[in-house]
């Protein structure tokens, strides 16, 4: 696709693919994760990457997330193209407009909740502290954990770290919200809850979520399921019931 | 930049045991290093007191090119009486000063009339001299009322103990004048002088008029002319200040007549100064390697526990600069911690050591107390020395928690 195409497609698509792929070197090796892979995702969606492991999922969430670079073709985010960021300009972009959730949670652990929550307003964008107190508070609310503030990330169980990783993950509004294996650590239970304050979320923030994930909950609340083998997009199926294999 | 500030306490704190050891090994470095000084400082003056106050002065001038033959004591490069008048209003005019003496110093021989033996010897006005150097009296050991007058000789304590000599003994001083005439004199011992320097001193002090009697002078001649200045401190500027006046002061031949030198150039103990700077120098050197050493092992340690951590960070978009500076803070903390305590932990182990009033000796003087005391100055250097190398410590680490790639340590197990 030439670059004017991919510049029309971003303007529509909140994360376009055109052609990806990446190797790896190892030792003499060289290992494709991805090959090849064009997608489409539209503001405001809920899609989830499903796959065998090394099929490929965190590999294309790592480049969606601008932690790592296509080897090929054109990535899009949010109508920026990926490849051309250097490493500061990544960081920014990310910082401006990507959200990450991860598997294990990852809070920073001298910090309280409310202070995750408060940090890359503070150390990333810089919103000025009645702002910040604001949207930490709507989150802590929206989250249920508006009592825990000022327990540190080691006084709380899995689920609520989740909560507070998904709280840090919205408050600098973002376009986009990266989640790798979200429920993967959590109780049944405790996942059902963690998904349902995500769509929430979703529908009150229109914020994109991608997700990849093996919880078959998740990819039954997803609009778009795209399923990944050996690097490359074998299926697409959609809410609606369209199916693409 | 308080926020950073935050997470580096609270990163300290989270390690407890290895920040306190840390900041304990550079505490104690601290400690050391500021006793050593303070204690060392306070011995080097008090040398410095007794070398100047009680023999030398804080400086001298001479006739050019005494200093080259002083141990000679010639007397045909003595000052004239018309120089030393010159020299005379040029000090008086000069308001550092507090007190200047001048001496006649000649060489001569020592009788008991049993044994003969030679000497040194220092003609001087005593009321002169003893305000150029206050501490004269305390060397002077078994005298009646320790003044000086005319007929009368203080004598090395060494030659009073080998001729066995006495207060209240009579001797005779011999000696030969410039033109080489030999003369004596019959003198009274009033006091025996104990050495600043140790043992060897044949310093002896007799009446700047005695001793023009025994030279047979007509006209005063000057060796030396010891100057005490009201401020110590201002040793070398004083020094180059006289220095440059009387390099206008020109002989005959067209030459500078004068020649000014600084107690350090008079005395081998300048030496053993310069030697205790030098040991204060090595130690400030050693500080710097343990803060160095620890600070940066801590660092390291910390980088290497926190990978998942600072992939965390630098994925959610925090700039490889904040990173830097995150750690770097860490090892900034760490060593102003230990500076702190160190330095509140020297100034109340000095305190003890002050009211302990340990006693130490000096040459013939015993009972000299120790006094343990480190100037502000000192305190802020070693203070700055230790936060720089704790910060230099910190970099390699810092550095490359900044330039990790997120992906690969978001992936560290």
């Amino acid at each position: 696709m030439s670059l004017i195409v991919a510049e029309n497609v971003s303007k529509h698509y909140q994360v376009a693919a055109i052609k990806v792929s990446k190797d790896y070197q190892s030792g003499e090796i060289v290992v494709q994760a991805l090959k090849d892979v064009s997608f489409e995702i539209e503001p405001a969606s809920f899609v989830s990457f499903v796959g065998p492991s090394g099929s490929g999922k965190t590999t294309l969430l790592n480049l969606i997330g601008c932690l790592d670079k296509p080897t090929k073709g054109t990535l899009l985010i949010a109508g920026e193209d990926v490849q051309k960021m250097d490493r500061k300009q990544s960081a920014r972009f990310r910082g401006n407009n990507i959200g990450f959730i991860f598997q294990d949670f990852n809070l920073i652990p001298v910090l309280t909740v409310f202070e995750n929550i408060e940090y890359p307003m503070l150390m990333v964008q810089k919103v000025p502290e009645s702002e910040r107190k604001k949207r930490i508070m709507m989150l802590l609310e929206a989250v249920g954990m508006a009592d825990q503030r000022d327990k540190f990330p080691d006084q709380i169980s899995g689920g609520q770290k989740q909560r507070v990783a998904i709280a840090r993950a919205l408050v600098t509004n973002p376009k986009l919200v990266l989640a790798d294996e979200p429920t993967a650590n959590l109780d049944h239970k405790t996942a059902f809850v963690i998904l349902e304050i995500m769509k929430k979320m979703r529908n009150d923030l229109q914020t994109t979520f991608i997700f990849s994930t093996h919880d078959q909950k998740i990819v039954g609340e997803a609009e778009i399921v795209y399923t990944l083998e050996d690097g490359e997009i074998v299926g697409k199926q959609t809410k609606g019931g369209e199916n693409n294999g | 930049m308080a926020n950073l500030f935050k997470i580096a306490f609270r990163n300290l704190k989270r390690y407890r045991r290895r920040t306190l050891l840390t900041a304990s090994l550079i505490t104690l470095g601290v400690v050391f290093v500021l006793l050593f000084i303070s204690v060392s400082s306070s011995f080097k003056s008090m040398m410095i007191g007794q070398m100047t106050d009680a023999m030398l002065g804080h400086l001298q001038v001479h006739r050019k090119g005494y200093l080259a033959s002083i141990e000679n004591l010639p007397l045909n490069m003595n000052l004239k009486l018309s120089a030393y008048k010159k020299l005379e209003t040029i000090l008086n005019q000069q308001g550092e000063i507090e007190a200047y003496s001048p001496r006649i110093k000649f060489g001569g021989m020592f009788s008991t009339f049993v044994e003969t033996t030679n000497i040194r010897l220092n003609g001087v006005y005593p009321d002169r001299e003893l305000k150029t150097v206050p501490l004269l009296p305390s060397r002077v050991s078994n005298g009646g009322g320790k003044q000086l007058g005319k007929g009368e000789i203080w004598i090395p304590e060494l030659m009073a103990k080998s001729m066995k000599v006495n207060i209240g003994d009579t001797v005779v001083i011999i000696a030969t004048n410039k033109d080489g005439s030999v003369n004596g004199k019959q003198f009274k011992v009033t006091g025996v002088l104990e050495s600043v320097t140790g043992p060897g001193g044949r310093d002896g002090y007799i009446h700047i008029e005695d001793a023009m009697e025994v030279l047979r002078m007509e006209e005063m001649e000057v060796s030396e002319v010891a100057i005490r200045l009201k401020d110590f401190d201002l040793l070398q500027s004083f020094s180059e200040k006289l220095e440059g006046i009387l390099s206008g002061e020109l002989n005959k031949q067209g030459k500078p007549m004068f020649e000014v030198h600084t107690w350090e150039k008079l005395s081998p103990f300048y030496n053993i100064a310069r030697m205790i700077d030098l040991m204060s120098f090595f130690i400030k050197l050693m500080l710097i390697a343990i803060v160095l050493i620890s600070i940066m092992n801590v660092m390291i340690m910390a980088v290497y526990e926190r990978i998942r951590e600072i992939g965390t960070i630098a994925a959610i978009g925090t700039l490889p600069g904040k990173i830097l500076s995150l750690f770097i803070l860490e090892g900034f903390s760490l060593g102003l911690l230990g500076v702190i305590s160190g330095n509140i932990l020297a100034v109340i182990i000095m305190a003890i050591i002050n009211l302990a009033k340990i006693t130490f000796s000096f040459g013939r003087q015993t009972g000299l107390i120790l006094s343990a005391k480190v100037m502000p100055m000192d305190m802020l250097t070693i203070s700055l020395i230790v936060i720089l190398i704790s910060v230099i410590a910190s970099l390699q680490p810092a550095l490359k928690a900044s330039r990790m790639e997120p992906i690969k340590a978001l992936r560290h197990v």
